[in-house]
This record gives structure tokens, C-alpha cells and sequence, in this order.
């Protein structure tokens, strides 16, 4: 971090690529401040991945099998026949461009190689050499190169550079989707053990554990209680959640960096309040310390490996016997909820259609799934009048909303959080239309992607957000962005310290949090961080909500 | 490879290209290969080549629902979902490939990144590229449809109609060729003015100057050199009509036949047309057929209430709760719990336990 360039010097950004050299004559350099350090060899033993050693990207070997050219052809012939996608993506890209300064990352670094139809041109070129008559026979002149060394290289140090937010995809006039594409080439990668360690540490944790941090059940137990208490201090209401609890209607999966860290935290507590809430009016929840995890780094390795870990919250829900499972905010969660998870391991058929158990809703955009996303949930709570809240404790923030990129293009989540932040918030303010709901842009960490020996391509990848934000900021006096994830909740405070340090990041539910009035609650004096609520005399009315 | 390797690669093969016919038939007279063999061959290539190509899509699977969502969902009835561009069923689907195919939505959705200093980063209206796609295929389209006329005997009505549309703009005698000079068709004029654009803008914009192959500049120099021989026979080196009609009907109706008469030109203007149609499958022409198959466009958002098989799915191994139980059953119990087993009843259990994992 310490090489880290000054945000000034960061910024300036040339997207001029070479003129007469072409970029498959021009050799990539896997530069630090770029790439994520490769996986652990224990890592990949505890989950059986191939090929497991020490081995560093910057390194000239990266000690890999003999016949490791064979595996990469047949794994991409394999997957070729398994996935429509693929071949058509390999097809039918005309390169028109528009995709080209769709990318957070080109946008941020004017790396060429980042342009969304570059980075699959890497791939495109081997398929045709391999694949294509023309790509036989002409070689270069028709796209088409040897897979050596090098290029394999080249394909991890960019593959490891996408964050599949796919806003390309929106762009694109077929609808190739880079996510789909880094996706199957990061499979193909990890069939020769080219995983990073950001990556497959989370996995084999979550194997093991239940959840990406590692967090044992006992632990995971201490770490709500710490926030049980927390919120007593703050609210004088003592909360009693219960864990791993055989008989509950429902059942609560959030990613375990809620539980971890700061500012995720906040919005854990946030959960705990509205669920002590709703006990009073009928809700019977559980958490699970074994299904303690909404994250899916396995969807960041493989199909197989987001199966695998995905598999933990079916059979959580099954042997605690619940009618249904409530989700927390996470974007890539919900995108393997909305469009794996059923195909994955369904049937769910020991469930039941998620009904709201406080307003009676159907959730029936959830039938088969059985999952609800919490923010359905508590928007529908808001819309029923079920919630006493009082907004203006949340006065001293002048919200903007961050569409996190898999809710907002894999799923079409847009408006829930923002009913849910209009009737918590008196103050909330759009970013440019460009910037947000499907064309939102990443926080340039998403996909295992927010370590920190790759800061200096978070940052860049994270730019154009950070920009859109500092126009609010400077527009309308923005102090704190709301968001739906909880890699944006550890990504984007960074973020916004090195670009727009004035604002801070928040969770949705640690606003619900706020503006929440529990029942014989004492006067509040401080929000869930501990800072001075605004306004604390008229709080008093409660009427006034 | 830069740029002027791939147009000269691509300019170069155009060259021999043009060459083929124009010695073949002006050299050697070989009309009835230039008029009858090469056409035929082009044709069952193109067939044959679409078919084998759509087949081998189809033959993989689409594993998983993944359409890219870019609009509201339907959750809450009081949340106004987007039906067309996050659509849920099938209507809605039609809807939005209907938009994709012949208006581009996609496209239209371009913006263009300003990077300027400070920094301060905007993205701005930018339509030319699709205006200039569309403007193409259309005007290719119709081009196509009015060449109907040399097929059809008699020419059926809505082909005239379509003439006197595309006629319209009465340019009057043209001062190079003197009197007599048919109306100029606009989507001539449209066509090779866009493919101008779009080649100009791969040269102009640094980004696609530097990802275009030869690939992408070959099909726009052949389109353009149909275009311009059409466009040459039609107002400057008149051919007998009449002949190349009798040509076309011969080869519609398999009697082929080559008349006397007909100008090398033609037969350059045929050519490029047989090569272009030849090319097509094992191109990236192939887009018009893929664009109906790709999966991030024609599925509809539904996976959370409709399952969707993944014919391929397979068991995987998984870390079972009792292994997970196993591992951390004391520290569970310490922390108040609940567990399925208690200690002295884990021993008993632990062969039971390595069945399952048999099992697997």
C-alpha cells in the first residue's frame, strides 16, 4: 500500500493505446499494485482444487503440470460444449467498440487489455486457433494465436482484473457478458491451480467453517452478542437471537463480513433490531452458524465450487425444518440466489412459498427458491405499515444510493433499497443517471478482487463510482453512500478515503437500524456507531413518524 | 498488429478478389462458372454452413437462467417492475429481442466516456454508431428486397411500391451520365455512406483502431465494393437488364442459363455478392443467427419462482453439517448451542457418519 500513487497523480489516465503496435506483439508485465497473491497450497487441499504448491504470479515458473497446455485446451473444449454462452460469445463479437469505455477498469487504468472485448479477444484468439479453420490457417490475421507461457499469463493477470459486474453486457448489441467469459476462464485457470489467495482462502474457509472468514460457530455466537450488547448500551433493549434453532420459520443467511467488520457491523445490527422488532408482531427467525455465510466465493473459482459452498443453505434450511430463508444484503449472493441457486441444488421442495409472516405477503417472485431478499422484506413491512421509524435521526446524513452490480444486472433489485432508504432518510440524493441503477458502476473490488496488495487497481477500478459520488458530494453536500453488499461495505470505505474522503458507507438496515423505534426503548443518544444522533429533543415525539 | 496491416491484409485480398472474375469472364470467358457454378456453391455454402453452425450452438446447453436484468424486477405488486427489459415471462422476452433485432436497443443505450481533467469523469451522448448500424442493415434490406425484381416474374407489387419509396428523391438527369438516368435510390446513397462511417470510425475511434482485425475490415470493404458495383451498373455502366433478368430467373427456377451481353462489371457485382454470402457462416456475420441465441438476452429473469434445469448437473461433494458438527461439537456446547449429538453419543456415531461419506 505504501507504493501506492497520490490520488492526483492516479488520475491521470491516458486511453490511448498503442498506435502501430498491436497488443498481441506487445508482452504483458504483471505489475504489483495490480495483481493478488496466488493460492495457498493448504487452501487448495482442503477443498481437493489441482495442483497445489507456493508459487508466486511474479515468479518465471509457475510450477505447473507437464501437460498443463492439454488440460487448458480440453478444459475449454469441455466447457464449450457445456456452456451456449461461451461458444456464442466466441463467435459473434463484431468488435464494434461499445463495450470498450463501458469498463470500470479501462476507465480507471487506460490498460487496452481492460476493454471488455480485449480481455475476451485473450480468450477468443486461442478458441480460433483451435477451433477455426481460418484461425488454423492464418494465424495473427485472423485473430487466431498459440496458447504458450505467456499468454496463459497474460489470461490470468486480466481474468483476475474483471470484476463480473457485467455492465458491458448492458451495452453489448449481442449481449456478451465478460462476467460470463472471466467466469469460465478463471474455471479454466483453476484446472491448473492459478487461483489467488484472496480467493481460495475464503473458499476452503467456508468449506470448512460455514463461512468465508473462517469464523468458528462459537465465535460467530460471541461476535452477534458483542452487537446485543452494543445496542443495549445504545437503546437500553436487551435483543435475544437464537442460532442454529430446529423448528423456526424462518431462517437468516448474510455474508459473514456483516458480522466482521466495520461498517458491515452496523448493518448487522440493524438486522438484529428489525428481527427483535418483528418478534412482537409474529416473526420466528434463526441464524445458523453453519450457514453463516450469503458470500459465494466459489461462484469467483468455479460452477462447481459455487455449488458446492451454495449447497450449505438448502441443507441448513432442511435440517432446521423451516418454511423459508430470508438473505441479507449482498450482491454477488444474490446474484447465485436469483439465477443459480435453484438450478444448482433445487429442488427446494422441503420449504414453503416465502410469506411474510407480519403482513401476510406473498413473495411470489421467490416460489421455487424460497429465498427472500431482505430488503423485499422490509420494503414490504414500510408499505404496511408495520414499522414506527423516525428518519430524522438520521438527519446528519445526506444519503446517495450505490446499486451494487449483480442485484442491479443479475437480479433487477433497484427499487427496493431505495423505498427502504426514502422512508429511513429525510435526505437522499441520485448520482447521475449514467452511473446508477443498471447502468451502475462497480466499487472495483467485487468478484475476490478487494485485497490489499491490489490497491492501486481498486482504486483505479473504482474510480468512475468514486467520481459520480464526489458530483453528489460537491452537489448537494453528500456525507454517506448506501449500499446493498457487503464486499462494497469493505471495499468502498477505502475507496472513498483515497478519492472523496468526506463520505462515509453505509448498509440499508443500519439505517433501518436508526430510524427504528424499538419497543420501551430509552431516549437515543447516539447512533449504531456510536456518534451523536441530531435533533435528540424532537426525537421525543414519536407520534410525528 | 496494427492497423495498416489489417487493411492492407484486407485490401489486398479484396484486390485478388475483384481480380477472380474480372480475368475469369473478361479474359477467359467463364460466364457459365462466374454466372451459375460460383453462385450455387455459394448458396449451399451459406445454407449448409448456417445450418451446421446454428446446430453446433444448440447442441450445448444453456446450463443456467443469465439474462443481463436492466430494469426493475417484479417483486412487490406495488413496485412497478420493467417488463420489457428485465422481463419475467415470455411475452416480455419476445418484447425485448424484437427491440434487440430491429431497433438495436442495446446500442442506443452507448454513451461516450469524456475523461478530463481533475478528474472528472462524464459519459455523453453518443448515437452515430448505432444510427450508422442501423442505417446500414435497413438499407441492405431493402437493397436486398428490390433485387427481388430480377427473381420474380411478374415482380409482385409491394417490390414496385417499394421502389417508388426508396426512388422517391428525384435527383433528375445526372450531369456525367446525360439523360435517361433512373431515379437514384437513397438507400444506395445511405448504404455506402454508413459503411464509410463505420469504417472511418474503427480508424478514427483509438479503441476499436486498435482491437479491429482483418476481419472486421474485409467484410466492410466487401460489402462496400457490392455497393459501389451496384451502384456503378445502375448509373454509370448500364448492363442489359434484360439478360441479367434471365440469368436470375434461370437460376431460381434450376435452368440455368448464361445470356450473351452482359457486362464484366456484373459478373464482378455477382461475385462479391457470392463471396460475401459464402464468407457469412464462418464469419462474425454469424451475429445476425447468434443474437437470437444469446442467453443474456432471450431469458427471462424467472429463476427465483420457475426452476431451471441444468441438464448437466452432477452431485459435488459438500461439507455436511455432521462433519462440520464433529469438528466443533465441544466449542458448540460450550457456547450454549444446540447440537444433534452429545459427546458420549458422537462415538456411536462416527460409523454412521463415514457410511454417508461413502455414499458420496
Amino acid at each position: 500500500m505504501s507504493d501506492l500513487p497520490k490520488p492526483e497523480d492516479l488520475a491521470k489516465v491516458k486511453h490511448l493505446p498503442p498506435i502501430w503496435k498491436g497488443w498481441m506483439r506487445t508482452p504483458v508485465e504483471i505489475r504489483s499494485g495490480i495483481y493478488c497473491y496466488g493460492s495457498k497450497p493448504a487452501n487448495l487441499e482442503y477443498v481437493g482444487m489441482p495442483n497445489p504448491r507456493e508459487w508466486s504470479p511474479v515468479d518465471e515458473d509457475w510450477k505447473l503440470p507437464d501437460n498443463w497446455k492439454q488440460i487448458f485446451l480440453d478444459g475449454l473444449r469441455e466447457r464449450l460444449e457445456k456452456f451456449r454462452s461461451l461458444k456464442i460469445f466466441m463467435d459473434i463479437c463484431v468488435r464494434c467498440g461499445a463495450c470498450a469505455d463501458k469498463c470500470h477498469f479501462f476507465i480507471g487504468s487506460g490498460d487496452p487489455r481492460n476493454m471488455p472485448v480485449l480481455r475476451a479477444e485473450l480468450l477468443r484468439s486461442i478458441y480460433r486457433k483451435e477451433y477455426t479453420t481460418a484461425g488454423k490457417i492464418l494465424g495473427r490475421f485472423a485473430g487466431a494465436r498459440e496458447m504458450t507461457y505467456q499468454v496463459l499469463k497474460e489470461l490470468w493477470y486480466y481474468f483476475f482484473q474483471c470484476t463480473e459486474c457485467r455492465r458491458c453486457s448492458l451495452f453489448c448489441p449481442y449481449g456478451i457478458d465478460t462476467a460470463e467469459i472471466t467466469i469460465l476462464g478463471r474455471e479454466l485457470l483453476n484446472l491448473l491451480g492459478l487461483n489467488t489467495d484472496w480467493i481460495s482462502a475464503p473458499v476452503a474457509n467456508c468449506y470448512r467453517t460455514g463461512n468465508h472468514l473462517g469464523i468458528q460457530p462459537h465465535a460467530y455466537k460471541d461476535m452477534i452478542d458483542f452487537f446485543v450488547d452494543d445496542i443495549e448500551e445504545i437503546t437500553g433493549v436487551r435483543l435475544n437471537p437464537s442460532f442454529n434453532r430446529k423448528g423456526a420459520e424462518i431462517l437468516f443467511i448474510t455474508p459473514s463480513g456483516d458480522v466482521f467488520a466495520d461498517p458491515g457491523t452496523y448493518t448487522c445490527m440493524g438486522y438484529l433490531m428489525l428481527f427483535h422488532y418483528l418478534e412482537n408482531l409474529g416473526l420466528d427467525l434463526t441464524w445458523s452458524t453453519f450457514a453463516s455465510e450469503g458470500g459465494n466465493f466459489g461462484y469467483f473459482t468455479s460452477h462447481e465450487m459455487a455449488k458446492r459452498l451454495n449447497a450449505k443453505m438448502y441443507a441448513e434450511a432442511k435440517r432446521l425444518g423451516v418454511k423459508w430463508i430470508l438473505g441479507g444484503e449482498c450482491g454477488h449472493m444474490w446474484r447465485v440466489i436469483n439465477q443459480y441457486m435453484d438450478t444448482f441444488n433445487g429442488p427446494a421442495d422441503f420449504l414453503e412459498e416465502p410469506v411474510s409472516p407480519i403482513t401476510g405477503t406473498k413473495f411470489e417472485n421467490a416460489k421455487t427458491t424460497k429465498m427472500v431478499h431482505i430488503t423485499e422484506f422490509t420494503a414490504d413491512l414500510i408499505k404496511q405499515n408495520k414499522l414506527k421509524l423516525d428518519p430524522s435521526r438520521n438527519d446528519n446524513l445526506v444519503v446517495t444510493f450505490h446499486d451494487s452490480c449483480n442485484p442491479a444486472r443479475g437480479m433487477g433489485l433497484l427499487e427496493e433499497p431505495r423505498y427502504i432508504i426514502k422512508n429511513t432518510c429525510n435526505h437522499f440524493y441520485e448520482m447521475p443517471d449514467t452511473t446508477i441503477r443498471e447502468q451502475t458502476f462497480c466499487c472495483g473490488s467485487g468478484a475476490g478482487l478487494n485485497a490489499g496488495e491490489n490497491m492501486e487497481l481498486r482504486m483505479r477500478g473504482g474510480l468512475p463510482r468514486a467520481n459520480a459520488v464526489k458530483y453528489v458530494h460537491e452537489k448537494y453536500g453528500v456525507n454517506m453512500m448506501a449500499c446493498i453488499c457487503a464486499i462494497d461495505r469493505a471495499a468502498l470505505p477505502t475507496l472513498m478515503e483515497y478519492w472523496v474522503p468526506e463520505v462515509g458507507i453505509t448498509g440499508v438496515h443500519e439505517l433501518v437500524g436508526n430510524a427504528l423505534i424499538l419497543e420501551g426503548e430509552k431516549e437515543r443518544k447516539t447512533d449504531l456507531r456510536g456518534e451523536p444522533l441530531p435533533g435528540m429533543e424532537e426525537e421525543e415525539e414519536e407520534e410525528n413518524v | 498488429m496494427n492497423f495498416v496491416v489489417g487493411i492492407l491484409f484486407s485490401g489486398i485480398a479484396m484486390i485478388i478478389l475483384i481480380l477472380i472474375p474480372w480475368v475469369g469472364v473478361g479474359a477467359f470467358d467463364l460466364r457459365l462458372v462466374f454466372g451459375i457454378i460460383v453462385p450455387y456453391l455459394a448458396l449451399a455454402t451459406f445454407f449448409v454452413g448456417i445450418v451446421l453452425r446454428v446446430i453446433n450452438w444448440a447442441r450445448s446447453p444453456v446450463p443456467f437462467r443469465i439474462p443481463t436484468t436492466a430494469g426493475q424486477q417484479w417483486s412487490l405488486p406495488w413496485i412497478k417492475p420493467n417488463r420489457i427489459d428485465n422481463p419475467k415471462g415470455t411475452g416480455g422476452v419476445v418484447v425485448r429481442m424484437i427491440f434487440e433485432v430491429l431497433l438495436f436497443r442495446s446500442l442506443f443505450r452507448n454513451t461516450r466516456l469524456e475523461f478530463r481533467k481533475g478528474p472528472k469523469i462524464t459519459y455523453e451522448w453518443e448515437k452515430w454508431l448505432w444510427l450508422a448500424a442501423l442505417v446500414f442493415h435497413y438499407s441492405f434490406l431493402v437493397i436486398f428486397l428490390r433485387h427481388f425484381r430480377f427473381f420474380l416474374d411478374p415482380v409482385p407489387a409491394f417490390i414496385h411500391i417499394l421502389e417508388r419509396l426508396d426512388g422517391f428523391l428525384q435527383m433528375g438527369p445526372l450531369p456525367v451520365s446525360g439523360l435517361g438516368v433512373p431515379e437514384v435510390y437513397i438507400t444506395d446513397m445511405l448504404l455506402l455512406l454508413a459503411l464509410l462511417y463505420l469504417f472511418l470510425r474503427r480508424l478514427y475511434v483509438h479503441q476499436t483502431r486498435y482491437i479491429s482485425l482483418p476481419a472486421d475490415y474485409f467484410p466492410l470493404f466487401l460489402l462496400l465494393t457490392l455497393g459501389l458495383t451496384g451502384v456503378l451498373m445502375r448509373y454509370f455502366l448500364r448492363v442489359d437488364l434484360t439478360a441479367v433478368k434471365e440469368l436470375a430467373i434461370g437460376l431460381v427456377k434450376f435452368h440455368p442459363k448464361v445470356p450473351e451481353g452482359i457486362g464484366v462489371i456484373f459478373y464482378i457485382h455477382l461475385f462479391m455478392l457470392c463471396t460475401l454470402i459464402a464468407y457469412f457462416p464462418f464469419s462474425k456475420l454469424v451475429h445476425m443467427a447468434g443474437i437470437f441465441l444469446s442467453p443474456t438476452r432471450n431469458l427471462s429473469n424467472n429463476s427465483r419462482f420457475v426452476r431451471h434445469i441444468n441438464p448437466w448437473n452432477y452431485p459435488v461433494k459438500v461439507h455436511t453439517y455432521e462433519e462440520y458438527e464433529d469438528e466443533f461439537r465441544d466449542k458448540m456446547i460450550e457456547a450454549g448451542l444446540p447440537v444433534e449429538k452429545m459427546p458420549e453419543k458422537a462415538e456411536e456415531g462416527a460409523g454412521a457418519k463415514e457410511e454417508e461419506e461413502k455414499k458420496e
